[in-house]
């Protein structure tokens, strides 16, 4: 059956499984391979992707539901908080592993996206469902910290 | 440290390490001798690339795009080892730090053997904390003899004395001449040159890059880019996917299947079985998967393991009574001590058994034609891994080839004596012919369910102390499996002690005059493995909280406590102060609101860590505040990633003293994902983590592992002087210990 995606705004034509979880799709079939997988249930964010500018584990969601929609993959991330958070990560050299970083990297873009300076709890709240078995958990504290006071100010605090 | 003393060991029944490797023995056996250009033991793949006019030895190759590559031996799974090693070749080197590169080596023993596993090198492999330790005197090598040939080539060039000539950053130059080059343009002349025999080494205090406290690593743009190739995104032309319906209970088998639904899902291509399980292959995961989700497997059990967790610890507690408990450690006379002692405490302590869970669920992609093997893997244990390979493909060793990519995390899950998730890729192919090259991903679930653990423990420990506040008695029994019984290594095994089981206990720190330390071996077909620093995962929890408890007992302080038991290990005693120092130990703590504190110390892998853990106790929930940490691992030659290391380290000791645990019920296993298989998320992420390391000039000892044991025991006396409970069964269930200090 096909399907239509648009991802990292190009469209694509697939003739898969509408229930094929988006992961598989964008891996197997699109071969951007930056989008992990970790549990395949929603609980470790090694899959966050944006759908809309929202982060959204793509390991549970339908293809058929993100048709019409906008997913941006790690390959395609090209915001100002997407960019101000990878240029932390490096600066700090967040990773270990790197196997959950490009969730991790999602995650954090689309919480500095709604709230540019983020305290120790939001990030704490807004980081609780992306998994790091290396625990690089300070690090990202720190580099989020600093992605967001390298972001210019802007009026959508929230979370 | 696990894979000691393997000399002599077979490595798979049958055939020796030595047969295996005597070819590649030969080979290489003269590349220390003069004579021989280091362009003619080029490994695979770098003679290609290198196209003649590169410096290349096994180990470093300078290309003439000025770039210098570093070929690592060691699986780089996230403790920095690919940063590490290019910094000890760059020091050596003079070169700058941008241009320096890194890539894996193929499998090849003895030439990329790891000598902290065996003296002879017979196996490449990466475990045990050992990877720096074991490469630095042979890259420091590699790099300056790179650096005296380039030296040498520019000399030659100029016409001028190579005494005159300095290497800086990079650029070689003589100031005389004003004349400079970049290694790049040296590297076609410097390689037609003779290996020097004789090259001298830095003194350490020359050091510029090496002990550096803000390196980059060299991964760190990939892995935030999402770029980082690891097994799962290995894509090649014509590739299916596998997965493998195993056992649901550990030692059963299959005894029949039927695959006509299995195969009736779109876009699965075939069903096979395999030695370990039954094989859905298709065209892409969600295939594979839903076919797999239909498959009609009857099991043969008749050999499985029905036993819960439950069960098991009663046997164990059974176990531990056995009067033929396989000595550890004896000395002095415990009983007459025992009986004169002012204080006696005796003490149970449980350990679960514990999943690696690394984030990159197990993958590994094989393709196979009639004379080779090539595996795609995170691979933590080459050698092993080929001779699997070549086990189950009916290939010789020789005809496998390993492509070690990046570890999406191991914790020591990959180093498997049966590699089983290599041995099932490669089985896969060999049932399919071949016919397409194939990768198997094992799902979060087979990884929670699938085995290998951190073994289930039992310890029953009886200390006292007498009038002058000095440990004079102390007993333990340590009942738990086998890490390497029935396995290649089973050689370890000596005088009926696996020291991987009983590694790290109290004699081997505190001095103690009567000591009584036996282990009893417990068998179950549950298969167990190293997990991020073995043995120390459990004998350093009950001897420092049983010290602590000790210190209470004898009225002293904890770190005083420790300090008196500490007298002939100048060392461990150093970064016991200094963790003290730094964590104001002696300064007024404040233990309202349910705050506590706790230390712990331990040595493992060479290195000695010690924590001052600070928590609050809101009801029956740990909050870990604050983590001080001192660690002492000779030369910190990445002192960031040092810092890293044990930052995480701590992260993932928490995870087990807060959650973890792997519990059976008649045989299965209970938890199957992450919302089961409790871990440490960034909330429980102490606020506050400081690491220390002590100035050294010894050889650098082990980073990826000494950082797990303290946190568990300190965090265990930080609850305990903040609540008076006592923490002794893992994970730490507050409600429950309250429940039993009732009784």
């Amino acid at each position: 059956m096909s399907v239509k995606l648009t991802v990292n705004n190009l469209q694509h034509e697939l003739d898969i499984d509408p229930n094929m979880p988006l992961l598989w799709a964008i891996r197997d079939h699109l071969q951007l391979t930056g989008t992990k997988f970790g549990c395949g249930m929603a609980l470790c964010g090694a899959c966050t992707v944006h759908i809309d500018g929202q982060a959204v584990r793509s390991c549970v969601t339908p293809v058929s539901a993100v048709e019409g929609k906008k997913v941006t993959t790690i390959e395609g991330l090209d915001t100002p908080a997407g960019k101000a958070v990878q240029s932390a990560w490096v600066g700090l050299d967040v990773p270990q592993c790197g196997y959950c970083q490009s969730g991790q990297v999602m995650s954090a873009a689309a919480l500095l996206t709604t709230n540019s300076k983020p305290s120790d709890a939001d990030i704490d709240a807004a980081m609780a469902g992306n998994i790091c078995r290396c625990a690089t958990y300070a690090r990202i504290r720190n580099a989020i910290h600093q992605a967001a006071n390298e972001l210019p100010a802007t009026s959508t605090r929230g979370g | 440290m696990y894979f000691r003393n393997l000399k002599g060991s077979s490595l798979w029944p049958g055939v020796s390490a030595a047969e295996l490797t005597r070819r590649d023995f030969l080979k290489f056996t003269t590349l220390a001798g003069a004579g021989l250009t280091l362009a003619a033991a080029l490994p695979e793949g770098a003679a290609a690339a290198a196209g003649g006019s590169a410096l290349a030895s096994p180990f470093v190759r300078i290309d003439p795009d000025n770039t210098v590559t570093v070929i690592c031996k060691h699986v780089e799974a996230g403790q920095g080892v690919w940063t590490g090693l290019p910094t000890i070749v760059a020091e050596e080197l003079d070169a700058s730090w941008a241009q320096m590169r890194v890539e894996s080596a193929p499998a090849k023993v003895p030439l990329y053997g790891n000598f902290a596993f065996d003296p002879k090198g017979s196996v490449q492999g990466t475990g045990g904390s050992t990877a720096v330790a074991n490469s630095w005197a042979q890259l420091r090598q590699a790099g300056a003899t790179a650096r005296a040939m380039l030296v040498q080539a520019a000399a030659a060039q100029w016409h001028v004395p190579a005494a005159e000539i300095t290497v800086n950053e990079g650029v070689v130059a003589h100031s005389k001449s004003g004349k400079r080059a970049s290694f790049g343009e040296l590297a076609a002349r410097a390689a037609k040159l003779p290996v020097p025999t004789e090259v001298k080494l830095k003194d350490p205090s020359q050091f510029k890059l090496i002990g550096r406290d803000k390196l980059p690593r060299l991964d760190s743009h990939a892995k935030s880019f999402g770029q980082q190739q690891f097994a799962i995104d290995v894509m090649l032309p014509g590739m299916m996917t596998a997965v493998v319906l195993r056992p649901p209970r550990f030692g059963g088998k299959v005894a029949s299947f039927d695959a006509t639904q299995a195969k009736a899902v779109p876009g699965v291509v075939d069903v096979v079985q395999i030695p370990r399980g039954v094989a859905v292959i298709g065209r892409d995961m969600w295939s594979a998967k839903k076919g797999r989700d239909v498959l009609q497997v009857t099991w043969d059990e008749s050999g499985a393991e029905k036993r819960g967790t439950p069960e098991m610890m009663a046997d164990y507690k059974k176990l531990s009574q056995a009067a033929d408990a396989a000595k550890v450690a004896r000395e002095g006379d415990f009983e007459s001590a025992l009986k004169n002692a002012a204080h006696t405490i005796d003490a149970e302590f449980e350990f679960p058994y514990l999943a690696h869970a690394p984030m990159e669920p197990l993958t590994a992609v094989a393709r196979l034609s009639p004379d080779k093997c090539e595996i795609w893997a995170g691979c933590q244990f080459q050698t092993v891994d080929q001779l699997n390979a070549a086990m189950a493909t009916g290939l010789k060793p020789d005809q496998v080839s390993i492509i070690t990519l990046a570890a999406g995390g191991t914790f020591g899950r990959r180093a498997n004596p049966e590699s089983d998730y290599i041995s099932e890729v490669a089985s896969i192919a060999k049932a399919v012919g071949g016919k397409y090259p194939v990768r198997l991903i094992w799902t979060r679930e087979d990884d929670i369910t699938g085995g290998r653990y951190r073994p289930l423990n039992y310890h029953r420990v009886t200390a006292a102390v007498d009038r002058n506040g000095k440990v004079v008695a102390y007993k333990q029994r340590i009942v738990g499996q086998s890490l390497v019984a029935g396995t290649p290594f089973a050689a370890m095994i000596k005088d009926g002690v696996d020291p991987t089981a009983v590694e790290g206990t109290a004699p081997e720190q505190y001095e103690i005059p009567n000591v009584d330390v036996g282990w009893k071996q417990a068998n179950s077909p549950i298969p167990v493995l190293w997990w991020r620093s073995v043995g120390h995962t459990h004998t350093a929890v009950s001897k420092e909280v049983i010290f602590d408890e000790l210190a209470e007992a004898a009225g002293v302080d904890p770190v005083a406590f420790r300090l008196a038991h500490l007298e002939k290990h100048p060392r461990h005693a150093a970064v016991l102060r200094l963790v003290a120092e730094k964590a104001g130990w002696d300064k007024p703590f404040s233990k309202d609101k349910g705050r506590g504190r706790g230390v712990a110390i331990q040595e493992s892998f060479g290195s000695v860590v010690a924590q001052v853990a600070e928590v609050t106790v809101t009801g029956d929930t740990i909050k870990v505040d604050r983590v001080v940490c001192a660690v002492d691992c000779g030369i910190a030659v990445n002192p960031d990633v040092v810092r890293a290391q044990m930052q995480g380290a701590i992260g993932y000791g928490l995870a087990a003293a807060l959650h973890g645990k792997i519990t059976l019920t008649d045989g299965h296993v209970d938890q199957t994902n992450f919302h089961q298989y409790t871990v440490l998320r960034i909330n429980e992420m102490p606020r506050e983590i400081e690491v220390h390391i002590v100035p050294s000039t010894n050889a650098p000892s082990g980073v990826g592992e000494p950082g797990t044991p303290p946190i568990v025991p300190a965090v265990a006396n930080a609850v305990r002087n903040a609540t008076g409970i006592k923490l002794r069964k893992l994970p730490f269930d507050l409600a429950e210990a309250r429940a039993s200090a009732k009784v």
